[in-house]
């Protein structure tokens, strides 16, 4: 069970959150610009680290905000939000 | 007695295979078994079949909507079938039936749309009535009065369960038979890259071995390989857990999965109830979930076989399952010259071990994709045609 460090209501238990992915995925700027392996690249390639991953929460059952957390996939350490 | 030999890795071979679960062990068996392909050896970091193979729930099915997904899977079934022949290896094989059951008029209706799609490719199924299940299986719940009624089931009779450790070592001896190397204490910490790039071998623990071919087959850990030939795919690696009851009577003679309700659960031949369900859903690697995911899926289970209410846990577990988009593998060649995939089974690459082994030799071995294989090529993430199974393969995934 993970403590999920909420920045604005502090660390609380997981069933409260739903999970985002990775984080820092940012819509392409000029979409049409995009080739077919750009989009492939934006849509489904995700960083998938064994170490340190930066991920997206959502605190749904609480302030509903969403906020990015470090976390080691290889221990479920929170690293930092 | 030995099954296999403990093989001290040679410095080169054909083939080699990096993961010693059920799908290397099987790519390495129909390398030489089909294709005369012996010069082949299997690394595993572990122990033999100690990953997602010693860790998943045995069912064995093919009833998957697409024809794509209906081609491998039973291809895969139709294997199983004279497997414990083939092998000389007994395997425990139960074609007990699988039960797929339908909650509300949308489960029904896509359930009633994946029967005939089964039926159109060859592939077995019904659809029975909630009178039907209950004389197939008499301890499911089918009074109209719960929270998520049973309005019908498909059943694929073809389907059941099989003995995971036993799927393992038979392969391995068999492969070892034919005289594939089999090496466990042996982890990958990089390539031998050549000319353009191309792969030419691993580093290992135990040593650099050359190989004019590797295959990732490596589940929930091909990220972790991939990264070091700088190869980013489309997979995400999140626990999967699954748990047994203490030893009971035989109570429960078939398989039974509901996707609404989330729980899928069969008897094993000793007695334990054995349950699994849906992912955490974060990324880990740590082979161990949360909690709230078991009591969920407990939940679901106490109200469909209220009699299981008696039942006492013995224990959990969780692997590392490697999740691609469309909840459909990846098998094929990687967009780097020596390199060959097989990865994103998600939670279901059990019951395609012998298929995937023997779509990827296949490949391997000719240099091109197999006919099965090929609508799973890592490239349909660029194309757009994705082989779309969530839902659609009758449990999320």
């Amino acid at each position: 069970m993970l403590l999920v460090p909420c920045p604005w209501c502090g660390p609380r238990d997981e069933v409260e959150f739903s999970y985002g992915g990775q984080a820092g995925i940012a819509y392409p700027a000029d979409p049409e610009a995009l080739d077919d392996a750009a989009w492939a690249d934006f849509l489904f390639m995700r960083d998938n680290p064994k170490g340190p991953f930066a991920e997206r929460w959502n605190h749904v059952y609480g302030c509903r905000r969403w906020f990015d957390v470090v976390r080691d996939t290889a221990t479920n350490d929170l690293m930092e939000a | 007695m030995r099954y296999w030999r403990a093989a001290e890795p040679k410095r080169s071979y054909d083939v080699v295979v990096v993961g010693g679960g059920g799908h290397g062990l099987a790519t390495a068996y129909y390398l030489a078994r089909n294709h005369d392909v012996t010069d082949v050896c299997v690394l595993e970091k572990g122990w033999l079949g100690g990953g997602n193979t010693a860790r998943n729930t045995t069912i064995i099915r093919s009833n998957y909507l697409w024809d794509a997904s209906a081609g491998i899977y039973d291809h895969s079934l139709t294997l199983w079938e004279g497997l414990e022949e083939d092998l000389g290896f007994d395997l425990q094989f139960s074609q007990r039936g699988v039960l797929n059951l339908a909650h509300d008029q949308g489960d029904v209706r896509s359930s009633l749309r994946r029967v005939n799609a089964n039926a159109l490719n060859g592939v077995d199924a019904e659809w029975l009535t909630p009178a039907e299940v209950a004389g197939f299986c008499p301890i499911v719940n089918v009074s109209p009065d719960v929270r998520y009624p049973v309005l019908g089931a498909t059943l694929q009779r073809r389907g059941g369960t099989a003995r995971h450790d036993r799927v393992a070592w038979g392969f391995a001896t068999a492969a070892d038979r034919l005289g594939v190397d089999v090496v466990e204490h042996c982890e990958v910490t990089g390539f031998v890259r050549g000319e353009g790039g191309r792969v030419e071998g691993v580093h290992t623990t135990r040593g650099t071995i050359a190989a004019a071919s590797v295959a990732l087959v490596a589940a929930g850990h091909t990220s972790v390989l991939a990264a070091m030939v700088g190869l980013r795919l489309p997979l995400q690696s999140h626990p999967l857990q699954a748990l047994v009851s203490v030893l009971l009577d035989p109570v429960l003679g078939c398989v039974v999965m509901s996707n609404a309700v989330h729980v899928y659960v069969s008897q094993a031949d000793k007695g334990e109830l054995v349950m699994g369900a849906g992912i955490d859903a974060h990324n880990s690697y740590t082979q161990r979930g949360s909690f709230h995911v078991i009591e969920h899926q407990l939940a679901a289970a106490l109200e469909l076989f209220p009699v299981f209410a008696h039942a006492k846990l013995l224990r959990t577990w969780g692997g590392v399952v490697d999740v691609c988009p469309d909840a459909s593998p990846i098998i094929g060649r990687a967009p780097i010259d020596g390199l060959f995939l097989n990865c994103g089974w998600g939670t279901g690459g059990f019951k395609a071990t012998p298929g995937a082994g023997w779509v990827l030799a296949e490949t391997i071995a000719k240099g091109e994709p197999a006919a099965l294989a090929a609508p799973f090529a890592l490239e349909r993430f660029t194309s757009g045609a994705l082989v779309d199974e969530h839902g659609a393969a009758a449990v999320a995934h």
